[in-house]
């Protein structure tokens, strides 16, 4: 919970989240290391020194520690776990389902944990999807569409194996579908950041969600255009986020694009974690103020109320979450936890 | 790494070389960009070593990621060992990409004198060119806004602008290093795009050549400050993410600087309130 200096609470939910192991022993070969070690990077580049963690930790850390950066000593409410497998690189995957669910399951009101299926499994996705569902009831799922798999640099969400799991999805109610592009789409020949096949599958899957992570980065303006002519297509914010810190006025710049084009319904927080702890990113937003001069260039507006969407009351939507029943909640648990 | 890495900044380099083959390749790759930022590899901080043995030149170069985009890679490094290979003395030239997920790929590519897809194989299905002219397009429409924007903040009106011939603008008086810069920045690429650039024809007009006009410009100038907020941002990461991997002070971003006309009027009211 954020209170402002005049006591206003803020709920947050942290839209983008990981719980990884990308440690030594779990690393499969040299792109697993380098894999954890580009995330290091981004995680030291873009951090206050201060929040920068030693590379074993940043590698594997445990559920306590999360649960601790987000909860006690960060200011989320509640937060979306992303699953991200990588088999390829790491013997027992990123981050399954089932190694989230065993992190979250002390506090399963804390989180929604998101699944991911990859149409590259034919058949098997279709089955994955109905596997997930059934036992753990998801509303969201994590593509990441530049997974390396066997001989393939990755995939397209317009691949027609690609709309049947969306097919799927809709039909069981799975709505939420976080898009993340990598780099390494084949061929290579074209740009492997293109973000337009989410407009496709956007415009065929009116009723599912597109969450754009990264707001499309690096290809931020093609992203806009589309976002602008896509009701259910909206930006997740992490890794533009932490630029409030180094370069402010950059995030200003991006901020502003993002206002004008996705709009203020369509924004997500997220801090990525554990590539940035949220506390120092939602203290600097809640403090932040759009230059005039860029304000009024782009003709918006970042008010209080436009923070708490973004922060939380967009993802809340998309999620359905009950702000003021899940709020007594947590705190009826909190109450049972400090006097056992 | 080479005792050289550190030394990534044009004018540590110039220095040190000055009078020396390695000063004029040093000087031919900092006329290469990074296609995706428009910006040149030296001033990036990509390039950490060259040498030069008789008139064989090495050049040694490194990326942001291990994950940077394989295209732009490759065509950092086919545009380096093209610009080497143009000086009258080089005879031959390797070009080394180290620490990339495509770094083999990509070095024996070029040491072979391969084309995109023949380096790539079955990676690839065409040439690159159509990337290459996207990044290309949108290299002219930021080069073009940060000149107009430089021209509104010193008192040019925006009919002046949407009237400007080119043979106005190559005579136009600039007082400062940083107006003749993106001026020159902005007639390289204006010849690529835009249509005919005789003295006769306008200087500013969009990517296919239709004039600007007067009462569309500000929403024209919108369009252009999304493309150019993009690139910059990307820049921003990548040098955040160099200096990160190699531990090395981050390169300054001597390219791109914006003027903020309003911006500069705050700063202004801010230095009078402080004196």
């Amino acid at each position: 919970m954020y209170r402002t200096d005049s006591g206003k609470e803020i709920f947050i939910i942290d839209g983008h989240t990981h719980f990884w192991d990308a440690s030594k022993e779990n690393q499969k070969n040299i792109h697993g290391k380098q894999f954890i070690d580009c995330f290091y990077v981004y995680h030291s580049a873009l951090s206050p020194p201060e929040e920068v963690w030693p590379a074993d930790k940043f590698a594997k850390y445990s559920a306590k520690t999360m649960y601790e950066d987000l909860f006690v000593n960060g200011p989320d409410d509640m937060a979306i776990i992303q699953s991200t497998y990588l088999k390829d690189f790491y013997k027992q995957g990123f981050n399954t389902i089932e190694r989230n669910h065993e992190m979250a399951k002390e506090h399963p009101d804390r989180f929604i944990i998101n699944g991911a299926f990859d149409p590259r499994d034919g058949k098997g996705a279709l089955d994955y999807i109905h596997y997930m569902k059934e036992t753990f009831d998801i509303q969201g799922i994590k593509l990441y569409t530049a997974e390396w798999r066997g001989d393939s640099k990755g995939w397209k969400l317009n691949d027609p194996a690609a709309y049947e799991c969306f097919e799927l999805c809709d039909k069981l109610g799975i709505k939420n579908m976080h898009v993340h592009k990598g780099p390494t789409i084949i061929p290579l020949n074209k740009d492997a950041f293109d973000v337009h096949d989410v407009d496709y599958a956007a415009t065929d899957f009116q009723n599912l969600n597109f969450i754009v992570e990264h707001v499309g980065l690096p290809r931020l303006d093609d992203f806009c255009w589309i976002a602008v002519q896509e009701s259910n297509v909206y930006g997740g914010l992490a890794v533009a986020m932490p630029f409030i810190h180094s370069r402010p006025r950059y995030f200003a710049e991006i901020i502003a694009e993002l206002l004008f084009y996705v709009g203020e319904d369509n924004l997500l927080f997220g801090s990525d974690y554990a590539i940035w702890t949220p506390k120092w990113i939602v203290d600097k937003f809640m403090a932040f103020e759009l230059p005039e001069d860029i304000a009024k260039e782009r003709g918006v507006e970042l008010t209080m109320d436009i923070k708490e969407k973004i922060l939380g009351l967009n993802a809340a939507a998309l999620y359905d979450i009950d702000i003021p029943a899940r709020k007594k909640k947590l705190k009826a648990q909190e109450r049972v936890a400090e006097a056992v | 790494m080479t005792s050289q890495a550190a030394m990534t900044s044009d004018e540590s380099l110039s220095a040190v070389f000055e009078g020396t083959k390695e000063h004029e390749v040093w000087e031919s790759l900092a006329a290469v960009t990074d296609p995706e930022l428009d910006e040149s590899v030296t001033a990036l901080g990509f390039v950490t070593t060259v040498s030069v043995k008789e008139r064989a030149v090495f050049i040694g170069f490194h990326l942001p990621t291990y994950w940077c985009a394989a295209n732009f890679a490759y065509m950092m490094a086919s545009d380096m060992h093209r610009a080497a290979m143009a000086l009258p003395w080089v005879t031959s030239v390797c070009v080394e990409l180290d620490e990339h997920m495509y770094s083999e790929t990509i070095n024996r590519g070029i040491a072979a004198s391969l084309s995109f897809q023949d380096t790539f194989g079955d990676e690839a299905n065409g040439e690159i060119h159509l990337v290459r002219d996207k990044f290309r397009s949108k290299a002219f429409q930021q080069r073009q806004e940060l000149l107009m924007r430089y021209l509104l903040a010193r008192h040019h009106t925006v009919e002046s602008i949407v009237a400007l011939r080119m043979f106005q603008l190559d005579v136009l008086p600039f007082e400062d290093d940083e107006g003749q810069r993106l001026s020159a920045r902005y007639r390289e690429i204006r010849q690529e795009f835009g249509g005919a650039c005789e003295s006769d024809n306008f200087a500013f007009v969009r990517l296919d050549g239709v004039q600007l006009a007067v009462d569309t410009f500000d929403q024209y100038l919108l369009e252009l400050r999304s493309v150019r907020i993009n690139t910059q941002f990307n820049g921003e990461i990548c040098r955040g993410l160099l200096a990160a991997r190699y531990g090395q002070s981050e390169a300054s971003p001597t390219e791109v600087r914006v003027a903020f006309p309003a911006l500069e009027e705050q700063q202004a009211r801010d230095s009078l309130k402080g004196t």
